[in-house]
């Protein structure tokens, strides 16, 4: 992949770039603490990771996020070095890791399946590592007490694996990884197991640890949400690709490609034709819209060939009464299907194209009757930057 | 029964209808299943026991059967009952009786732990094998048992006899120049028995690295352990239980064994099986016999109850 840095994202607007905000990988002067280069793994035939190329600063909380199967495993392993790259290198603060067993690497890894020893209760098996490097009995048992007291274990100190509860395996699992101070911790879904309130819960604990100790997290995960709230940056992968890096803002609000647009959230997808420019605006002729869409700042040329537009439901107006101008960013249809969430309505829009378009709309009102209902003829209007121009 | 016309109309038991008629039956039909195993047990486990028990509290006797009678009718329907415990104080006061017990203990237990020597690397390596391998390793542990035990023993003897196969070979070999005695002594002992209960130490063993979850081995490395230390450290204690029924399979039947030391060993090793084999079939002494099996037993009994206990506590981990 060529773009890795993402200092060049257009789509920031002018308020949070003005805010100072912690941004390494923005930074020339700085250096990678990890650094992955022209990375290729392959099983057989079957290519796993394509030619990765990322760099990871130190305290980042970076994610690999992707589908299963993408790859991102297969990455995180290679950096722990359960795996070794059939092409390319992994540095870790300048040093080359190629040939450097697992129980040489400065580098911790948190299992998936938690991997605790059974017949090791929760002292030992957090106690495990260091009595690897052959430290002290006092300094293993400060250490140990220490991280126990972090996760909050506290009370389950003396505890087998198979008498704790999901929640707190995680905990031990996190605590083991954690109590070796490593350069880098790997997360593999670490979150995978939990249920969904314990999720959310764990992943600010998480985001608060990863803070404390300023160890460069590394997580992989297939869950976008997870993905958003803890990371600095995430690097979408398919297909043993990596297709794009950035913040969760810019992969949000500016995703490069359908594939990121879709993955993350929710999004409608029109194609559109002859692009226009109008500033640093481009006006694209949509059919299946049935208007000219004037989409957010774009620095490219058009070019040839369909470009898309992404257009968020959030970002979509819903109403009965048609706007002043419809032949630009108006969209008419006809409401097919409602959503009631409670706190947002979902509205499936049938366009006069056939082309099906979301819009949520948030319930500020207390009303129980809405006053858009099925079979509405509405109009869908939207702010001039709210649609993204994708080339592929 | 006109509510449910979609039920085949038929005449209802009475005790279909009363509950508590069913739930006797249920309970009689429970026991008549758990009772199967019992009756198993008491017909060839426990009566033969007791006749054994029996025979050992009488005497000798020239005679049809060869020992005298333990409970007799007397007059005016007394019985007279004629036990005693001569034969247990006789297996005390002659010392080849208590010798061929620790004999036979020590040879079983040097045995058990030479085929732990030679079971765990066998099934070490067939539980880390491709998997499409497992079945044929394993086929090839189990194949021995399609022969009988009593061939395999005698081919053995053809082996390690002075100009048998193996004498044969490390002589061509030019490694020896005289032929090795091992025919006859307590070392073709060992081998027979390592070589005879290898599969009850490698299944047991198997069956529990296979399952061992590979990413504790990854975990152990990740934090810093070497993969031999991690062998030490997390593979052999989590096989505990594993290797703990392997010897306790292998032992139990060791201490009894006879053919093995009666086909290999030699005049001076020293058996119960042997012992009791002599005692009953060339001096013909039965009660002083059941005396020697009923002691075997109760020697046994710890080690039986022991390997019991374990299988429960493992099981119980388990669920």
């Amino acid at each position: 992949m060529s773009g890795v840095e993402t200092a060049g994202s257009p789509a920031r607007s002018g308020s949070t770039a003005a805010r100072q905000r912690w941004a390494p990988w923005e930074d020339p002067s700085k250096e990678p603490h990890v650094q992955i280069v022209g990375v290729t793994k392959r099983f057989g035939d079957f290519v796993a990771v394509d030619n990765v190329s990322l760099d990871i600063f130190k305290g980042e909380f970076f994610s690999l996020l992707g589908p299963s199967g993408c790859g991102k495993t297969t990455l995180l392993r290679m950096l722990a070095g359960f795996e070794t790259p059939s092409e390319g290198q992994i540095l870790l603060e300048g040093e080359d890791m190629s040939g450097v067993p697992p129980y040489e690497r400065p580098v911790n890894m948190m299992f998936q399946s938690y991997a605790l020893f059974p017949h090791m209760n929760v002292e030992k098996n957090i106690a495990f590592g260091l009595k690897q490097d052959g430290l002290p009995k006092a300094e293993i048992d400060r250490r140990v007490a220490e991280v126990i007291d972090m996760v909050q274990l506290g009370q389950f100190a003396k505890r087998k694996p198979h008498q704790l509860s999901g929640g707190q395996k995680q905990r031990v699992a996190l605590a083991r990884s954690l109590v070796k101070k490593p350069k880098m911790l790997l997360l593999d879904e670490p979150l995978g197991a939990l249920d969904k309130n314990l999720r959310t819960q764990t992943q600010f604990e998480l985001m608060n640890i990863q803070e404390e100790t300023g160890i460069t997290f590394v997580i992989v995960t297939h869950d976008q949400e997870e993905a958003m709230t803890v990371s600095s940056r995430i690097a979408v992968m398919d297909h043993g690709r990596i297709v794009q890096v950035s913040t969760p803002g810019e992969l949000y609000e500016a995703p490069r490609s359908r594939y990121v647009a879709d993955f993350i959230g929710e999004v409608n997808i029109l194609e559109g034709r002859s692009a226009q420019r109008e500033g640093d605006h481009l006006v694209l002729q949509c059919q299946e819209a049935g208007c000219a869409v004037q989409t957010g700042p774009y620095g490219q040329e058009s070019g040839e060939g369909p470009l898309w537009i992404a257009l968020r439901p959030e970002k979509v107006r819903i109403s009965k009464e048609p706007p002043a101008d419809t032949s630009r960013n108006c969209m008419a249809g006809e409401v097919w299907d409602i959503g009631y969430l409670g706190n947002l309505s979902t509205y499936h829009v049938k366009l006069d194209s056939g082309k099906m378009i979301t819009a949520t709309q948030a319930n500020m009102a207390r009303l129980i009757e809405r006053p858009i209902t099925w079979e509405d003829r509405v109009y869908l209007t939207w702010a001039p930057d709210a649609a993204v121009v994708l080339r592929d | 029964m006109a509510g449910t016309p979609s039920l085949p109309a038929r005449e209802p038991l009475a005790a279909e209808h009363d509950p508590a008629a069913r739930a006797r039956r249920l309970k009689l039909s429970r026991a008549a299943v758990i009772s199967v195993p019992y009756l198993w047990l008491l017909a060839f486990f426990l009566a033969p026991f007791l006749i054994v028990l029996k025979i050992s509290l009488v005497e000798v006797r020239v005679a049809m059967p060869p020992y005298s009678e333990l409970i007799t009718f007397v007059e005016d329907g007394w019985i007279a009952f004629h036990g005693s415990l001569e034969n247990y104080l006789w297996l005390w006061e002659d010392p080849l009786y208590i010798n061929s017990y620790l004999s036979s203990l020590k040879i079983a237990a040097i045995s058990t732990l030479l085929t732990l020597l030679v079971g765990y690397p066998i099934a070490y390596g067939m539980a880390r094998a491709p998997r499409q391998w497992r079945f044929a390793l394993l086929m090839l542990v189990i194949l021995p048992f399609w022969t009988s035990f009593l061939i395999r023993v005698y081919a053995w003897i053809g082996i390690l006899k002075k100009e048998g196969l193996l004498n044969l070979a490390l002589t061509q070999l030019g490694l020896i120049s005289e032929p090795l005695t091992i025919l006859n002594t307590d070392t073709a002992v060992y081998i027979g028995i390592v070589y005879s209960y290898l599969p009850f130490m490698v299944l047991p063993l198997y069956a529990n690295l296979e399952k061992m979850d590979l990413s504790l081995l990854e975990a152990a490395a990740d934090l810093g352990c070497r993969p031999i230390k991690a062998f030490w450290v997390v593979t052999v204690p989590l096989s505990l239980t594993g290797i703990v029924a392997g010897c306790f399979l292998v032992f139990i039947p060791a201490v009894g064994e006879f053919v093995i030391p009666d086909l290999l060993g030699g005049s001076e090793t020293l058996m119960i099986g042997k012992t009791l084999w002599t005692e009953f079939f060339n001096n013909r002494d039965w009660p002083v016999s059941s005396a020697v099996a009923v002691i075997l037993l109760l020697v046994l009994i710890i080690p039986i109850v022991l390997f019991q206990r374990q299988q429960e506590r493992s099981a119980r981990a388990e669920a």
